[in-house]
């Protein structure tokens, strides 16, 4: 693993090495706490939990940026903040209760590590466009960070947003595509298809890379920054990862867990850490391979 | 307005915090500004939804950003960014509004803002500035900067009448007296009330007050006003606005709400349907009755 120095820009607030037992922890608290509230949006939280744990654990530093387009996935990003420290288990269990500010999609404020309220898909790009502008008119050294989701690039304003961020050759900008393939209502190819998505952007000047987004190491392999251009990181992953029965289906989108997922879930995830890394890679990629051809 | 706009934020730009953010506007008229902000007047393109989103960012860290494009493109195709990422954090982003009701006239209707304000008002934080006149600019752009919230600022054509002096700039202001009622006009149509009902004579004339910042909540009519309207009971209220969400509609809950009762009320807003021809912005204030007869003849009913 690159070391801190290397890849953190402007402190280092929460480094720390992430280790599959911490990243299957926050598996188990995600679903547990999706399981309690009775919603649903967990497959593409699974997808993105792995990422986001890793982006916040090694790389992002206290002054780094870190923007969620994906809203829906904030259940990731409040267990992903609840393994630093930054959130409670009190805090978690407030999650989508009334009165509270664990919604499910970011809040505007009351969380400082959350910085906009998204939701609505197509702006966190722009968002993000914009304070790597500003770091770079003021002269500072951040990372900014953001996470989209695939079917997102068919909105107008992402595109928007990465033709100025190109445009600008914003090198301190990089930006997450979790690519699980599946949308609101069918798959990405399917449905308005910008697939294979790294040949339809490559007419734009970003530095891409495509990694296994379920892989720490192929991740990590992915995000060292490009001293010249945004880096845009595909990751591949899988809707729902590691749910039986649940994991790459359209119901991952919406549905909240059953009794027989959720007990199936978390006897998953305490088999995973209990195995080796490598195990649990090659375990992730059997279950990859047969789960995409449904 | 535009070239008195270009100077007083030429005059602001000296503080490095400032940034400028254009649609890809500005040609014969923003180039003293460009030249003088250097990067941070950047060109975001033909792409306003983003333009906006990247000024709620620069705006969270502190910079002091200003957006332009013609109208209808900020406020209309910028509404979601404008709602969800100024406006739900707060942000004091200033949307800068060239063309405001029908300025763009024959260009037709894809470039009128007729329920600008009204729209951008149901957010919340939001002021909108409706400069009158040209001499408006210098304070409009010194109170918009001021404040720590949003603003929209509504650019025309001042239309002050020849030989006027337009008085020191204030929310509402009184152009002229009168004892037949209260005229509010808001904005650039001030300038036109203003050359009509200067030709009645004091009693059968309405006062004339210009309104420039809203909503009307967060800058009630002065006392002045309202005394009046208390005395005389007769409003009009005119602005190239549709009625929906307009000052007329804002007026009535207002002198509802504060207890004054109205025997004459007149409205005078552009109409809530695009005409099937085009025409210049004279031509589509007439056709929605805000033309000088239109006015008149509004003074005429408050009076009679």
């Amino acid at each position: 693993m690159p070391t801190a120095s290397v890849l953190v820009a402007g402190g280092a607030a929460y480094i720390m090495p992430l280790s599959v037992a911490s990243l299957n922890k926050a598996r188990c608290r995600l679903i547990d706490m999706h399981y309690s509230a009775k919603v649903g949006h967990i497959g593409g939280n699974l997808s993105c939990l792995d990422a986001m744990m890793l982006i916040h654990h090694e790389y992002l530093g206290t002054n780094d940026r870190f923007i969620l387009s994906k809203g829906h996935s904030a259940g990731a990003l409040y267990v992903t903040l609840w393994s630093l420290g930054r959130l409670t288990d009190n805090d978690l269990d407030q999650f989508h209760q009334d009165d509270t500010l664990l919604a499910g999609h970011p809040p505007a404020k009351g969380i400082p590590d959350i910085r906009f309220a998204t939701g609505s898909l197509g702006h966190g790009l722009s968002l993000a466009a914009g304070l790597a502008l500003a770091a770079r008119l003021q002269g500072a050294s951040r990372r900014v960070f953001c996470l989209t989701s695939d079917g997102e690039w068919q909105e107008g304003s992402t595109l928007e947003a990465a033709i100025f961020s190109a445009h600008h050759r914003f090198n301190n900008l990089t930006i997450l595509v979790d690519h699980n393939h599946l949308q609101g209502f069918g798959s990405t190819d399917a449905v308005a298809s910008m697939n294979p998505l790294h040949e339809r952007l490559a007419g734009l000047d970003f530095e891409i890379r495509v990694c296994d987004g379920h892989d720490l190491g192929s991740i990590r392999a992915a995000l060292a920054p490009d001293r010249h251009r945004p880096l845009l990181v595909i990751l591949n992953t899988i809707k729902g990862r590691g749910v039986p029965h649940f994991a790459n289906t359209m119901e991952s989108h919406y549905l909240p867990l059953t009794a027989e997922q959720y007990a199936g879930a978390m006897a998953q995830f305490e088999i995973e850490s209990r195995h080796s890394p490598a195990r649990v890679e090659e375990y992730a990629g059997a279950m990859a391979g047969s789960e995409t051809d449904q | 307005m535009r070239d008195a706009l270009c100077r007083e934020l030429v005059g602001r730009s000296g503080d490095e915090r400032m940034v400028f953010l254009t649609g890809d506007l500005g040609f014969m008229a923003l180039e003293p500004l460009r030249d003088a902000m250097g990067p941070r007047f950047i060109n975001c393109g033909v792409a306003e939804q983003n333009m906006v989103s990247v000024a709620a960012a620069l705006s969270y860290e502190g910079l002091e950003a200003w957006t332009y494009t013609i109208a209808p493109f900020c406020y209309a195709r910028a509404f979601e960014q404008i709602r969800n990422d100024v406006c739900l954090h707060g942000l004091g982003v200033k949307l800068l509004a060239n063309g405001g009701g029908y300025a763009y006239g024959v260009m037709g209707p894809t470039h009128h803002a007729l329920e600008d304000y009204g729209i951008l008002l149901t957010l919340p934080n939001m002021t909108a500035f409706v400069p009158a006149f040209t001499e408006d600019m210098s304070q409009t752009l010194e109170r918009a900067g001021d404040l720590s919230g949003p603003a929209y600022i509504r650019l025309g054509r001042g239309e002050k009448p020849k030989g006027e002096v337009v008085p020191t700039y204030a929310p509402w202001r009184r152009l002229l007296d009168g004892h037949a009622g209260i005229m509010i006009a808001v904005g650039p149509l001030a300038g036109s009330a203003w050359g009509v009902l200067r030709q009645f004579d004091l009693a059968s004339r309405p006062a004339l007050w210009a309104v420039s910042e809203l909503p009307i909540e967060a800058n009630p009519p002065p006392s002045e006003l309202t005394d009046a309207l208390s005395r005389t009971r007769r409003l009009a209220v005119v602005e190239e606005h549709v009625a929906h969400g307009g000052v007329g509609q804002a007026m009535c809950r207002w002198v509802i709400e504060a207890g004054i009762g109205l025997d004459r009320f007149r409205h005078l807003h552009a109409s809530d349907r695009p005409g099937s021809t085009y025409g210049s912005q004279v031509f589509l204030r007439r056709r929605s009755g805000l033309d000088p007869e239109g006015i008149a003849l509004a003074a005429k009913t408050l009076a009679s």
